[in-house]
């Protein structure tokens, strides 16, 4: 349809005839092109409202709403909602229809000709990841997983410049959410469209969003920050609270192994004296030798038996477990060197060579310092996807 | 063998007992083969005014539950009138209606369609009523017109339940419709009032006329197979 839009709220209010306090007060925020804006907060506080008015699904009562710069108020609601792609938590899917009648719902609205819709609905199942042989099916054929990603397809049929996304994982077991999560991330990378996506979890806000609006029972807007900004500073107790006590923590889903200034290990090679080796471990903080194939592959960590002879000989089975991916988040490698009881472990590229090691003191050396370390506003993961 | 032996009775005892059969108003195979066309008729005119005051049912129904369901507070209003009509004697009604329509089929139609309409008006707002609210949402929240909504979400969905709806007012409408000769517009009940005693005649017109009812319901319960595929896919999961 074209390029992802800016999205502002300007002083938006929504109070229903006879109650005396408004749903939403006043509520300004803008989020820019390309970006991916989580409303967040306790059940009441609005936040589906919020994004509601944007497609006119409900009414302003005040205020302004303005994608790319036009006020919603000038468009037709039908028309407004073709260009905006709209996914609830149960997906209402339509029972009725096949899954490529359902992802072809706005296309035909909007009067494409047969062979385009078909041509496009075989290349939004792809992009979902579901098998274009599923587009025969009804919906209640599906699992769980399948009808979310078949929503997702449905919504972003006609390309929009805007995506609205209401607890759309909510419904889903935590192993498919972590999936359909990253998968959405990966999606929304490529397609940069601007998205405003709610939901009551601070976890999964914290991971879905470039930005966090955190909102307050009584529809006020308690902070708008990046995710980095609302663990480090957040604006008042409320916020404190709702981020919860394990913020630290938290911001470790922010940071990437690769961020953070790994131990340099003692690296070996078969066939080096063993005196040097064990002259190296001495001098680093790491106290074993990290044995290393030609191309710096991790081959296990050597024992003072394995140093006995003159020249290092590889042991027989010591293959170092756990290895993490400079590319996971410090949260999930926390949790690798948690899970297998150890203290630290060698951390590789993605050619498997080793850059480091990683080491639960680094960790927490790191959450010990976070309560004072300024973090540049905005320097969130990069490349999360 | 039993078949056989019970023709050889028939055919041994002859025309005779099958007289006296008929004379003793008894059950008579011979007599009801013999004049099974005279009952095409009556049966046509069944058929086609329960046909008909389904019809005119339905279409009044649906455009009363078309327009409830935008404005609710319709419902209450329409299912009192409906339901008066309902409890109304059909009999008492053939003959208050006839100075008016004058007898003749138009009295016999206008009197069922009245008694059709509760039940369709009622099964029609409850099938537009359980369409799943999330299906309705994301309908809307896309860009569907209410008139798109109406007819691409709601309508189709609310098939299962206009259709029980239409199966119950079918059977109804065809037990009704042997009174329709008190309004001089025929049907099988003439049949089975002109001779009430003789069990031939009434067995012939009533099975006729059960039978009118039970193709009315496989022909609607068909209908729906093909107009809901969906309810019928399998639902094992891929």
């Amino acid at each position: 349809m074209s390029a992802p839009a800016t999205l502002e709220f300007d002083s938006v209010t929504k109070r229903y005839p006879g109650a005396a306090a408004p749903v939403i007060a006043d509520l300004s925020l803008e989020v820019p092109a390309g970006e991916i804006c989580v409303l967040v907060g306790p059940s009441g506080c609005g936040k589906t409202t919020a994004m509601r008015m944007v497609n006119r699904m409900v009414d302003l009562t005040s205020g302004d709403i303005r994608i790319g710069g036009t006020s919603v108020r000038d468009r037709p609601p039908a028309q407004l909602r073709r260009e905006i792609g709209y996914v609830i938590q149960q997906v209402g899917l339509f029972p009725h229809q096949t899954v490529a009648d359902n992802v072809a719902t706005v296309p035909r609205l909007l009067g494409w000709p047969r062979d385009r819709v078909r041509a496009r609905v075989a290349e939004l199942l792809e992009l979902v990841g579901l098998d274009p042989a599923l587009g025969d099916r009804y919906p209640a054929q599906l699992s769980g997983g399948q009808r979310q990603r078949e929503g997702v397809a449905r919504a972003l049929a006609c390309d929009p410049p805007l995506m609205l996304m209401d607890e759309p994982f909510g419904a889903i077991d935590p192993i498919n959410r972590e999936r359909l999560q990253n998968e959405f991330l990966r999606l929304q990378a490529r397609l940069r469209t601007t998205v405003v996506f709610v939901t009551h979890d601070i976890d999964e806000a914290i991971k879905m969003g470039d930005r966090i609006a955190v909102m307050q029972t009584g529809g006020r807007l308690a902070q708008y920050a990046t995710p980095a900004e609302l663990l480090v500073a957040p604006a008042d107790p409320f916020v404190e609270d709702f981020v919860g006590a394990d913020r630290a923590l938290k911001r470790l889903s922010l940071l990437r192994v690769r961020d953070v200034d790994l131990w340099r290990p003692p690296l070996v090679r078969a066939g080096e004296p063993s005196a040097a080796a064990r002259a190296r471990a001495a001098e680093s903080e790491v106290p074993y030798p990290l044995l290393v194939d030609d191309d710096g592959r991790p081959l296990g960590w050597l024992s003072e038996r394995d140093l006995a002879r003159p020249v290092v000989v590889p042991p027989a089975d010591s293959a170092p477990d756990p290895i993490i991916d400079a590319d996971d988040v410090l949260r999930d490698a926390l949790a690798e060197l948690l899970q297998a009881g150890t203290q630290y472990a060698p951390v590789v590229d993605p050619r498997g060579a080793v850059l480091g090691v990683l080491s639960v003191e680094i960790v927490s050396d790191l959450l010990a310092a976070g309560s004072t370390a300024q973090e540049r506003p905005g320097d969130r993961v990069q490349d999360r996807r | 063998m039993t078949a056989l032996v019970a023709q050889l009775e028939i055919h041994d005892r002859g025309p005779d007992t099958e007289q006296s059969c008929v004379a003793s108003d008894g059950f008579c195979p011979g007599w009801i083969v013999d004049h099974i066309d005279r009952y095409l008729h009556p049966l046509w005119q069944h058929v086609y005014l329960s046909l008909i005051s389904v019809a005119c049912g339905f279409l009044i129904a649906f455009a009363l539950a078309v327009l409830a369901h935008r404005r609710r507070w319709l419902v209450g209003p329409i299912v009192g009138i409906t339901g008066v009509l309902y409890t109304l004697p059909s009999i008492a009604v053939f003959f208050l209606l006839q100075p008016i329509t004058g007898r003749g089929a138009l009295t016999a139609i206008i009197a069922l369609t009245a008694y059709t309409l509760l039940i369709l008006f009622r099964n029609i707002v409850a099938g537009l009523e359980n369409v799943p609210a999330d299906a309705v949402d994301a309908a809307r929240g896309m860009g569907l017109t209410d008139r798109q909504v109406l007819w691409r979400v709601e309508l189709p969905l609310a098939v299962p339940e206009i259709v029980a709806g239409l199966r119950i007012a079918a059977t109804t409408t065809v037990g009704l419709a042997t009174l329709a000769f008190f309004a001089g517009a025929g049907g099988l009940g003439g049949e089975i009032f002109a001779q009430i005693t003789f069990k031939s005649n009434v067995v012939v017109a009533g099975g006729l006329c059960l039978a009118l009812a039970v193709a009315f319901d496989v022909a609607l319960l068909l209908a729906q197979r093909l107009l809901t595929p969906w309810r019928t896919a399998g639902t094992a999961r891929a």
